[in-house]
């Protein structure tokens, strides 16, 4: 049975499903004209009915404990239960303003989770305060200007970023207060050397990479892009969005990266929750570490400090110190990897998109030939003469139980189908999962018509979404008019 | 072999076979050598048990208190289906719904939260969610700025420093400019926003229940603000709105704020929710996710996120606003929460934690070294001033087991006799009353 009914569509006045102590204390009387005139029209269930509509509307999810989830550029890997467990542990759910000495432990994991970022990473400090990886990459675009703003280098308004970045790229730069100009890529998506030295000028803050890049390709001219960028006074970001293949293996600190985001929902096993809550982490060189968002927190002799460095710093970006609840569980990551094991994650991530790129050339179009890192892009089937898209291979895959790879990102090719296949996937799952895609491909020559009106199987067929963007029904109480 | 990797060297040989190369590393042979052969500090791999011992360790140099604090974040009761039902692995692990087909879980939720966002504040339409209060009116500020093409923006000394404080941080890389409206008597100085109010602003930021814990009554801005056609931002506590005069009643175009207070656990300032709903006339300039309602091929009802032109992710550098990720997660923790507590539990948690904390300052006031500081009606906190010294008051309770008020000259020398304190409805007359006896012993 489909159920999609709404928790208001279950409500049934007078019913309650909480309980509370009775009251110990007299009734205070707020002045009425502070009061609201119209009651808001919350939902009365019982513990019950609410407890089994979530569940209900939870089967409606693909999650990874279900089943394979290659999408590309996500990370979509294993989430340990114990992150979960150590998190929700109420010795770490203490109220912000805490006395320091209250609160050591909790500072302990906030200043240990960064130490080791930084070991990661080749930079020199981190600030966990930003709340996603957008909020990372705007915090880290904040110290990019203020470094500038302070040597009253005001003409450096520019930041470079490529057209196979992510979006979030240009509009945190927008955000920050920055123009971003595009540099050309070659055909495998690395940064043309020519075409950047033709931006490189002094009213250029820096510039946006990530490496390897959104197409899996490491960008082996990276040292010079450097050289040049610090040359005329740039300086280099880095979006640890595709950290994950060379964690552990090589870092972006020493690669001549000065700022870089993380995003601990990635790279670092924190559940992605259905879109949040994530983490971001912003890391800087050892010159720019005054810079990092207020408040700080620091080591100073065997005591960790609170300190607020809004005078210095960029200020403040969130209320108080970030989603700690988030890094409890990348630092119980961190620990259970441990150095035995880190550099493999890389190494298996990498070689999981080398078999399934190698497996599945025969079938779809490989624009990019070559060793890939932990993702790569097809564009589309090969055989195009039947008109399946990437979208309908996508749909398709819905009804073998795989969730779609990422689609028509990036945009550099016009049928991106991009895969990631995270470390935690074993050569029996990945070896399905290149079953399912090379018949899906001869569907597309059979029964072409097949794939086109995919997904069969799932809760609902393909949507209206234009209908839902012409006509906006956004709340409960539209749907009543 | 490690429980994260399940790769055998049979695999692995078998894998490289295909990929035509001999070993692993030759799969990483265009990163410059120089970059690689790392030796790192880095701790040793922990098994479960170790992870166990390693937290309980940390735990216990942490100390649980009974809270007399709120300034932000506050401890409400949080019922306990709460924490199954957002770790059922379908909603945990699940990426952003854009393959609706297999996201309708996420979808439906997301669409119950904006829609019992728009019944707490009156709203027409409200977003999937932001990362906290602080960050959603600082995107509050970026929407008004760009639908009235201003460059500036007033927000009122009530406002909690720390919201004002990250909006000043989102401005100044913006190019855009703060200014602010005193405060008299804890309340926005409504004297000085007419003086100050004038078509360079893009409008007023305020928030209810103020930084002090007062109930401000905002019934005349909208009009004020009509004569500059500027925007009303109201930063409102989300969990009073059962009972107080809701934004859109006070004729506010945007109401943002922190969920926090929704039940979510303290966790040490995060991960809370902010949230940010708006009228239709606004509604394509909000920042976020928006999940609306649709109909598949079959004539189905279903979800589906919407208005999708406005995002980083199709319009790059022209989005008013780069939020990706933000806390859906949290988002159904709350949309439980209203759920849980329904039409008659919000009410009454939050009447409880009124009753609470002006019973809380009834008591205090009584003793002779603490008074009253402001003459207005006040919510869950409370503003006492006191001749003695805030750390010797925090101190003594703390070794009794409290976590004492906010002191205020933190943020601000004037108020530096000033305590702010904050009682919920799981503090009980007997804690509060332990609490009084503590403070009149000093």
């Amino acid at each position: 049975m489909y159920y999609d009914s709404l928790i208001f569509e279950i409500s049934n006045k007078g019913r309650v499903g909480y309980s509370l102590p009775k009251s110990e204390f007299k009734s205070y009387n707020i002045p009425k004209n502070l009061l609201r005139a119209t009651e808001a029209n919350l939902p009365e269930v019982s513990e019950l009915e609410a407890v089994r509509h979530y569940t209900n509307v939870s089967t409606k999810n693909f999650g990874v404990e279900k089943g394979f989830y290659p999408l590309g550029s996500c990370t979509m890997k294993y989430n340990p239960k114990i992150n979960q467990d150590i998190s929700n542990m109420s010795q770490f759910s203490l109220h912000p303003y805490a006395p320091m000495k209250s609160i050591q432990g909790i500072l302990e994991i906030y200043y240990e989770t960064q130490r080791i970022l930084s070991e990661l990473s080749g930079l020199h400090t981190f600030s966990l305060n930003p709340y996603a990886g957008a909020h990372g990459e705007l915090a880290g675009l904040m110290i990019m200007r203020k470094y500038h703003m302070d040597r009253n280098d005001t003409k450096r308004t520019k930041v470079i970023v490529p057209d196979s970045a992510h979006g979030t790229n240009p509009a945190s730069a927008t955000v920050a207060g920055l123009i971003s100009v595009e540099v050309k890529s070659n055909l495998d998506g690395t940064v043309n050397i020519e075409s950047l030295k033709e931006l490189l000028t002094d009213e250029i803050a820096g510039i946006m990479l990530t490496n390897p890049n959104t197409a899996g390709v490491f960008e082996k001219d990276i040292l010079e892009i450097a050289k040049l960028v610090h040359d005329i006074g740039g300086l280099l970001y880095y979006d640890g969005a595709n950290l994950n293949p060379i964690l552990g293996l090589a870092r972006p600190g020493d690669m001549g990266f000065d700022i870089m985001h993380i995003n601990l929902h990635k790279t670092f096993s924190t559940p992605h929750g259905g879109g949040g809550p994530g983490s971001g982490p912003v890391g800087v060189v050892e010159s720019l570490v005054k810079y990092l968002p207020s408040p700080v927190i620091k080591k100073q002799g065997e005591e960790y400090i609170i300190e607020d460095s809004n005078e210095t710093s960029i200020g403040q970006v969130s209320h108080f110190y970030g989603n700690i609840g988030v890094v409890t569980k990348a630092y119980t990551y961190l620990l259970t990897v441990g150095k035995e094991n880190m550099a493999n994650i890389g190494r298996y991530s990498v070689l999981n998109a080398n078999y399934i790129k190698e497996s599945l050339k025969d079938d779809y179009l490989l624009p990019i030939k070559g060793i890939c890192k932990h993702e790569f892009v097809f564009d589309g089937l090969i055989d195009k003469s039947h008109h399946v898209t990437t979208l309908d291979v996508a749909k398709r895959l819905l009804d073998y139980d795989v969730h779609p790879p990422t689609v028509y990102f990036p945009l550099t090719f016009k049928e991106s189908l991009m895969i990631e296949p995270p470390e935690t996937e074993s050569k029996a799952t990945i070896d399905d999962f290149i079953e399912v895609m090379r018949t899906v491909a001869e569907e597309a020559r059979v029964t072409p018509d097949l794939v086109k009106g995919a997904p069969y199987n799932t809760v609902v067929k393909r949507l209206d979404e234009a209908t839902a963007a012409r006509k906006p029904i956004v709340k409960y109480s539209d749907l009543l008019k | 072999m490690f429980k994260f990797l399940p790769h055998t060297e049979a695999d692995i040989k078998e894998m490289l076979e295909v990929i035509g190369v001999d070993n692993i590393d030759d799969l990483f042979a265009e990163i410059p050598s120089k970059l690689m052969g790392l030796d790192l500090d880095l701790p040793k791999s922990h098994s479960e048990l170790e992870i166990y011992q390693r937290f309980n360790e940390l735990a216990a140099k942490n100390k649980e208190l009974i809270p007399f604090i709120g300034a932000g974040a506050y401890d409400h009761y949080t019922p306990s289906v709460i924490r199954h039902l957002i770790e059922r692995q379908e909603f945990l692990t699940a990426y952003t719904p854009y393959q609706p087909e297999i996201s309708q879980g996420t979808l439906q939720y997301i669409f119950e939260y904006q829609s019992l966002i728009c019944e707490l504040t009156g709203l027409d339409v409200s977003n999937a969610s932001m990362y906290d209060g602080s960050t959603a009116t600082a995107e509050a500020m970026f929407m008004a700025t760009a639908a009235r093409k201003r460059k500036s923006i007033l927000i009122s000394r009530t406002v909690n420093p720390n919201i004002i404080k990250v909006v000043e941080t989102y401005a100044l890389y913006r190019n855009l400019k703060v200014e602010y409206v005193n405060a008299v008597n804890g309340i926005t100085d409504v004297e000085d926003f007419k003086a100050k109010n004038s078509k360079d602003y893009a409008g007023i930021i305020v928030q209810n229940p103020n930084y002090y814990g007062i109930i401000e009554d905002y019934s005349a801005y909208r009009e004020i603000l009509d004569e500059t056609k500027g925007i009303f931002i109201m930063n409102h506590d989300p969990s009073t709105l059962g009972i107080l005069k809701s934004p859109a009643e006070y004729g506010v175009d945007i109401a943002v704020g922190d969920g926090q207070p929704l039940g979510i656990p303290l966790q040490f300032g995060g991960p809370y929710i902010g949230y940010l709903a708006t009228t239709t006339k606004l509604m394509r300039k909000m920042p976020g996710r928006i999940c609306g309602v649709t109909k598949d091929t079959e004539g189905k009802r279903a979800f589906v996120l919407t208005l999708q032109a406005r995002e980083q992710h199709i319009r790059r550098e022209k989005a008013n606003s780069n939020i990706c990720s933000n806390q859906s997660l949290i988002a159904l923790f709350v949309t439980i929460y209203l759920a849980i507590m329904g039409k008659k539990g919000l009410i009454e948690a939050q009447t409880n934690s009124y009753n609470a904390t002006h019973y809380l300052f009834d008591e205090v006031t009584k003793l002779p070294k603490f008074n009253k500081v402001f003459d207005h009606e006040f919510f869950k906190d409370v503003a006492i001033k006191t001749e003695l010294d805030h750390e010797v008051i925090n101190n003594k309770l703390y070794e009794e087991g409290i976590l004492g008020p906010l002191h205020l000259g933190k943020y601000d020398e004037k108020m530096n006799n000033v305590l702010l304190f904050s009682a919920t409805e799981k503090r009980t007359k007997a804690e509060i009353d332990k609490l009084v006896k503590i403070l009149e012993a000093l």
